[in-house]
């Protein structure tokens, strides 16, 4: 018999019942809530008479709508302008209240994207199950948990029962080898694995993510891998756990201690694909070909890299995908020919639950320090992902780094990734954003978004367009 | 959840692939508590010529006049004719109530985003899926015939064309049931109450982290 993936693992350790048609009821150990997808589950429960099945299984923060600007975050709640985004916090709020949900409020330096805030609290760990209505939730897989989105109506579902309906996915592995060059990053090999394929690639499948580039990734790119499996069509990414996952979960706030530490290591140690595993897709990625990469589209998969042109319509394999071009070049502004080093920007975004890690916000002021974002640039900012990434970037003094250059230092949560508050782009600007979506109008009605990595967002401010960090000296 | 059986009614084409729930609500919508009237404002870069808010009166908002919705042949639409990766993005339960609150009940399509085509069942819709060739044809078929209706019959799991000729389409048995009886399965499940206290009993055992 072939032995198990590790997600024939998780699988396996959470179905409490299948039926004969394969629907499967899984148990689920996490659930992260978030003003914009909960209100309306809440209200089912409130209307049907139920309750929380397991109230410390949840655990909520407000990050989609917050405001970023610290004249407006300081009043907390009622500091809100905009009177729509202020009831929904506040419906959160009242909703966590009432069912007795623990939330990290806008004034709790724990608050943050919720993808950035459940790593960092240990609140998600190795073995779980997690969900939250956000699509982005694969992030978690990075610690070899079993994390996906789901929608509002699963959200009251998970509330009231802690179980989720589903069918069993099929097994990827993308097996990702060699060296990734000096100032290829995370970022850079799951877009580019995106350009590979598709973003229905993945459709259908959980993604497992290993090969020797993968095991080299500290745990925040394996997050920023995980995180944009969704992009590829995967509800959930994986990566199995190592010693870097073990040493990074340890001693975290909600992590378990002493004796239980000891027995969940043992446990998380058998969560990896057995050798003898067998995949219904495999797909062998070689890092050391991978450039860093510039979306120029309006599809994460539309992509290429940063020496590379803007395609050609004409050229495209299919109608459909043609058509798909022609749109974008459109959307977009641009000619097919066209050098992405030719590509103008207007404003630059350094956040989102891909990017806006302690890591990314290190990486990308070691470009700016000592330079100035361009004259030709609106805006620049930065916002951390949460309040305690800000904290600690703070300490290390990357603040002063980052406005002494020109970016604007914000207060954490989602921001300009798409742009629910007042952080967006203008029609037809151009935006470097370290975020997983290019879609129209995503970033601002009529906004045109292209996806790098923390480096190349930071020296494509620097530049005003932009420029490959690998040869890129600077401009005093 | 409202019982889906049979549903007859004019198709409307979103003739694009890769249609991404951004485009199906865009944000600024998202910020409602409630799960109903988000049908204006479906589609709505594609629909009007200004931005829209929440909010807004949107009958005096200029119209797109070239996209299929704000065509009079088009009007009651119920089904959706779409391309490749329908519904791709975020988990937002939003795009399907915008489309449901809009009047489309049936989507039909090559293929769906696996999130998206979840959240459909949940709210009584259907998607359906086809291959490609055949999408294809009905496209054909229905920009050539204003007012082209297709019968969609959820219990022997066929489209009826207006020529008559008959297309099948597959649905999972258990969501099939859900959808015939306009069942809510947090009711279903809830019903299994001692297999899953009986799973955390057992979990308890193995991982105590998780329940301390
Ligand atoms: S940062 Fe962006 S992608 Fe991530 S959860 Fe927030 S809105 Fe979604």
């Amino acid at each position: 018999m072939a032995g198990k993936t590790l997600y024939d693992k998780l699988w396996e350790a959470h179905l409490v019942e299948e039926r004969p048609d394969g629907t499967s009821l899984i148990y689920i150990d996490r659930h992260l809530l978030h003003e914009v997808t909960s209100p309306q589950a809440f209200e089912g429960l409130r209307l049907q008479g139920r309750k929380p099945w397991k109230p410390k299984a949840n655990l909520a923060t407000p990050d989609h709508n917050v405001p970023t600007l610290l004249a407006e975050r300081s009043s907390g709640i009622e500091g809100i302008k905009d009177p729509i985004s202020r009831l929904q916090v506040q419906t959160l709020n009242e909703n966590c209240r009432l069912f007795d949900i623990r939330e990290f409020g806008m004034g709790d330096e724990r608050q943050g994207i919720v993808h950035v805030m459940g790593p960092e609290q240990g609140v998600t760990l190795p073995g779980m199950t997690i969900v939250c209505g956000d699509s982005h939730t694969s992030t978690h897989g990075a610690l070899g948990a079993l994390a996906q989105g789901i929608g509002t109506s699963e959200v009251e579902h998970v509330l009231a029962t802690q179980c989720l309906l589903q069918k069993k996915m099929k097994n990827m592995l993308i097996k990702v080898e060699g060296e990734l060059g000096p100032g290829v990053t995370a970022k850079d090999l799951i877009l580019y694995i995106i350009g590979q394929i598709g973003t229905a690639g993945g459709t259908g499948y959980t993604i497992e993510f290993g090969g020797s580039t993968i095991r080299s990734l500290s745990m925040e790119g394996r997050m920023t891998i995980c995180n944009m499996a969704i992009e590829a069509g995967a509800r959930a990414g994986l990566v199995a756990v190592d010693e870097k996952t073990l040493a990074y979960v340890e001693n975290k706030p909600f992590a378990p201690k002493g004796e239980m530490w000891e027995q969940a290591k043992a446990y998380w140690q058998q969560l990896v694909s057995d050798d003898d595993a067998e995949f219904d897709k495999v797909i062998n990625i070689d890092a050391t070909v991978i450039e860093p990469q510039v979306s120029w589209g309006t599809s994460p998969e539309m992509v290429t890299g940063v020496t590379g042109i803007v395609p050609d319509p004409e050229k495209a394999k299919t109608e459909t995908q043609a058509e798909g071009i022609t749109s974008a070049l459109k959307y977009m502004g641009l000619k097919a020919g066209e050098k992405i080093t030719d590509i103008k920007l207007d404003r630059v975004f350094i956040g989102s639950c891909t990017n806006s890690r302690i890591e990314d916000l290190r990486a990308a002021a070691e470009v700016v320090k000592g330079h100035k974002v361009a004259a030709t640039i609106k805006q620049a900012m930065v916002v951390p992902g949460s309040g305690l990434v800000k904290k600690q970037a703070e300490q290390e003094g990357l603040d002063t780094v980052f406005k002494e250059a020109g970016f604007e230092w914000r207060e954490p949560g989602c921001s300009m990734c798409l742009a629910m508050n007042d952080d967006k782009l203008g029609k037809g600007e151009h935006c470097a954003s370290t975020s997983n979506r290019n879609f129209e109008g995503r970033q601002g009605f009529g906004g045109r978004t292209h996806l790098v990595s923390p480096l190349m967002a930071a020296c494509a401010a620097i530049a005003g367009h932009f420029v490959d960090i690998r040869t890129w000296e600077g401009e005093k | 959840m409202e019982a889906f059986t049979v549903q007859k009614g004019i198709v409307a084409p979103m003739d694009r692939a890769n249609v991404d729930t951004d485009l199906i609500i865009p944000k600024q919508f998202l910020k409602s508590i409630k799960r109903t009237g988000f049908g204006p404002n479906l589609f709505d870069t594609l629909r009007y010529m200004d931005e829209g808010q929440p909010g807004m009166d949107n009958s005096n908002r200029p119209l797109n006049t070239d996209f299929p919705l704000n065509q009079k042949r088009y009007q009651g639409a119920s089904i959706l004719l779409a391309r490749e990766n329908f519904g791709c993005g975020s988990s937002r339960e939003h795009a399907p109530w915008a489309l449901l609150d809009y009047g489309i009940r049936v989507i039909i399509a090559p293929s769906f985003a696996d999130i998206f085509f979840n959240n459909c069942f949940k709210n009584g819709m259907l998607p359906i899926v086809q291959p490609g060739e055949v999408v294809a044809a009905l496209f054909a078929e229905m920009y050539a015939a204003p007012g082209y209706t297709l019968e969609i019959d959820l219990e022997s799991e066929q489209i009826k064309k207006p020529s008559g000729e008959i297309l099948s389409f597959q649905v999972d048995p258990f969501r099939k049931h859900c959808l015939l009886n306009g069942l809510d399965d947090i009711g279903l499940t809830l019903e299994k109450k001692d297999a899953i206290f009986a799973y955390e009993a057992e979990r308890r055992k193995i991982t105590p982290w998780l329940f301390s």
